[in-house]
């Protein structure tokens, strides 16, 4: 089957493209891009190929979130894979890479086995797994990269359970080098994030509730872009969320070492003050931090030091969540409200169109290794087309996702992906 | 005036006109527990339950004693006894004491936010009787109820609130209450005490006891409790009490009518010395306990709509 894309304005920021353009996908892949596809396509092939008229939409490379928690095997109650890659592809998403702290833990060949075999009887968008560094990301030894990889891990990572061990960290670069594997860093040094609750500042003094300093992030930070140029190793710093860490980042771009970085949109659109209220849909770590902090994140993604926006999808149940603040699980449903979020700093030119799509496609492709990203001929067709003007409201009774858990529930928005195309299927099409 | 707030939550919420009438309709029920028959039929029919979720002798005491005294039947409902060792939830608690049709339901928890929860589920008045480190708001109403009798006013005068800052929910409510009603709030402990930002309250800070004692009015010491030394904010309880216990000696920096208060349970000899806790002259510790019944009632009474 042929899909043929016309008139739409497609954006490719690998290829420096930004035109009014035509695009025809055959046989899963990129067949033809221009400006005269539809007249010569029509003589030849009518009736053959899906014509799909998107004057006033923009198409882009598939997006990829490279950090979000499917949570099957064994916490199927929040997510499962299937209902995951539909909030991915329903978000505007075409792959996505899953964080191993699964139970059990994707810390071995036959978890990520498994988590392939689910995502390919889904069909619906790209899943990688990310592999544990330790074993049951417990942080004291090391999994078996090389096995993992083979299965398909593109990157290993103890998310949610920061390798606390300098040494356990310093070996898992090493290792990860000679196998050409990224390593994803959750900066949090828990020794001084404690049993801390939301960002340590005002608003949790007045809320009496235990505050998580900044120090907790960027101290981490600082050591892993340390141990990185060390060991010569790529380093990919997790959801930054601090004044602190965006410097830190910046400077080590600055010295030319092989660091990257990602932040997620509720640290560009929401602050602290939001957990007035105690409501635990706002609940996430890193916590929401400061004003300030929310300025320095959009300098970082401006100035390029934030190469990725990832939306950390972390679904809960209700149970996890309409509970004390002190006992809420942290985390936000985020596959199906990422993009409109980020829509907004075009929108308030923060950053241009191809800057956005970028570090929403190309950017995590080339972090993960992944052959994809572009609209080059010959590559996956793996598409987004976005309608930059729908206004929309968030509904979280309507998410895909088991995670009903956002904090943007009721939020009106503009801008939302109306077709998902994975490898040359439509997998995804509100119109 | 008009009582309209459903729940009691925290100071913060409250206005000045609004603290006052709490503070009047209290005088009004100070007389009751001197007499000789305690009792009278205000509340009779309403119902409070007692949901305590943290230990407390003082403040569930006094509530049963205020809704007892206005002749409402009290349930107390203790964590050790309830469905929560069982894992209720807060929410399922809550709605199965709703259907029960009780009046006002008091509550103290661990969690912070915890009564704020409670009041979005159910339609029943809720009084915040100590969230975690975040509000105490009874507390705070008998401290200016009792800083009101002994200095017939709360605005101009310097208030030293002293102590574990960071822990304290008394300190949070009395900062508001206190800087509402006009008085300068000033604190003092060491910096692992003080939690960042404080300042932004409109409190003066200081990590020296003498520096915050200087001509102040009212002192306010607060219980230091002895787990947090694991949590490293204090050494030992010797240094913290050569450093930080109110005496003999540091009390002379104070006015002379210097009035001290604590919310209880003290700890003597740690945070404050026994004499200055048993000097009638200056301590007014067994009064503020003796304001909180008035202060428990006036709430029980404005919240069930006494006043209209």
């Amino acid at each position: 089957m042929k899909i043929l894309l016309t008139d739409a304005r497609i954006i490719d920021p690998v290829q420096n493209i930004d035109a009014q353009m035509d695009i025809l996908l055959e046989d899963g892949k990129v067949a033809k891009i221009g400006a005269d596809i539809l007249k010569s396509t029509k003589s030849k092939d009518s009736g053959k190929v899906n014509i799909i008229e998107l004057a006033g939409m923009i198409v882009v490379p598939g997006l990829i979130d490279m950090h979000t928690h499917l949570r099957e095997p064994g916490l199927e109650y929040k997510e499962t894979i299937a209902s995951g890659t539909a909030a991915a592809v329903a978000g505007g998403f075409t792959s996505i890479a899953c964080m191993p702290n699964t139970n059990p833990i994707n810390d071995n060949r036959s978890i990520t086995e498994f988590i392939k075999r689910k995502a390919a009887e889904a069909a619906l968008a790209n899943v990688y797994p990310i592999g544990a560094i330790s074993k049951d990301s417990a942080g004291s030894q090391l999994t078996e990269f090389w096995d993992m990889k083979e299965a398909g891990i593109i990157a290993i990572s103890d998310d949610g359970r920061p390798v606390m061990d300098a040494a356990l960290i310093r070996r898992a670069m090493e290792y990860a080098y000679s196998l050409g594997l990224p390593v994803i860093s959750h900066c949090e040094d828990t020794d001084l994030s404690g049993a801390g609750l939301m960002n340590e500042g005002y608003y949790s003094t007045i809320l009496g509730l235990r505050g998580i300093p900044g120090i907790a992030e960027e101290a981490m930070v600082a050591r892993d872009i340390l141990i990185a140029e060390f060991t010569n190793t790529c380093v990919h710093i997790a959801h930054v969320s601090t004044t602190g860490s965006v410097r830190l980042i910046r400077d080590a771009k600055k010295r030319g070492l092989k660091v990257t970085a990602e932040t997620a949109p509720h640290y560009f659109t929401l602050t602290d003050e939001t957990l007035q209220s105690y409501d635990t849909n706002f609940k996430v770590n890193p916590p929401l931090r400061s004003a300030q902090d929310v300025a320095a994140i959009k300098e970082g993604l401006a100035d390029g030091t934030l190469d990725v926006i990832a939306c950390d999808h972390a679904p809960h149940g209700r149970t996890d969540k309409e509970v004390e603040f002190e006992y809420a699980a942290n985390g936000i449903s985020g596959l199906e409200t990422s993009l409109a979020l980020s829509l907004s700093l075009v929108q308030d030119k923060v950053i241009g169109w191809s800057e956005l799509i970028a570090k929403m496609s190309a950017n995590p492709a080339r972090i993960l290794n992944l052959p994809k990203g572009t609209l080059e001929i010959g590559a996956d067709a793996d598409i987004t087309v976005i309608d930059p003007q729908l206004k929309w409201t968030v509904d979280v009774q309507a998410f895909r996702s088991r995670g009903k858990n956002s904090p943007f529930n009721g939020r009106q928005m503009q801008g939302k992906a109306i077709i998902t195309i994975v490898g040359g299927e439509i997998k995804y099409d509100e119109r | 005036m008009k009582f309209e707030k459903k729940d009691i939550l925290g100071i913060k919420d409250l206005t000045v006109d609004e603290i006052n009438l709490i503070l009047e309709t209290a005088e009004s029920f100070l007389e009751i527990s001197t007499r000789k028959i305690k009792k009278v039929p205000t509340l009779r029919g309403k119902t409070v339950i007692n949901l305590f979720y943290e230990a407390s002798t003082r403040t569930r005491t006094s509530f049963e004693i205020a809704a007892k005294r206005l002749s409402a039947d009290t349930i107390n409902i203790s964590s050790s006894t309830s469905s929560v060792v069982k894992g209720e939830t807060l929410i399922d608690t809550a709605r199965n004491l709703e259907a029960m049709n009780p009046d006002i339901i008091v509550i103290r928890h661990s969690a912070a936010g915890a009564p704020h929860l409670l009041a979005s589920i159910v339609k029943q008045s809720i009084i915040n009787a100590g969230d975690g480190a975040h509000e105490h708001p009874t507390q705070a109403l008998l401290d200016m109820m009792t800083i009101k009798e002994h200095k017939g006013k709360i605005a101009g005068l310097k208030v030293a609130i002293i102590g574990d800052i960071e822990h304290s929910r008394v300190a949070r409510s009395n900062i508001y209450g206190l800087s509402k009603m006009g008085a300068r709030v000033v604190l003092a402990g060491p910096a692992t005490m003080l939690p960042r930002n404080i300042e932004e309250m409109g409190v003066d800070v200081y990590t020296n006891l003498k520096d915050a004692l200087i001509d102040t009015d009212v002192v306010m010491m607060l219980r230091i409790q002895l787990e947090r030394q694991k949590q490293s904010i204090f050494p030992s309880l010797r240094e913290y009490s050569q450093r930080y216990c109110l005496n003999r000696s540091n009390i002379k920096l104070a006015k002379k009518d210097v009035i001290v208060m604590h919310p209880g349970p003290i700890n003597r000899g740690v945070e404050i010395s026994p004499d200055i806790a048993d000097d009638p002259s200056c301590s007014v510790i067994l009064d503020q306990v003796n304001k909180g019944v008035a202060i428990r009632m006036a709430l029980l009474y404005l919240l069930t709509g006494g006043g209209e």
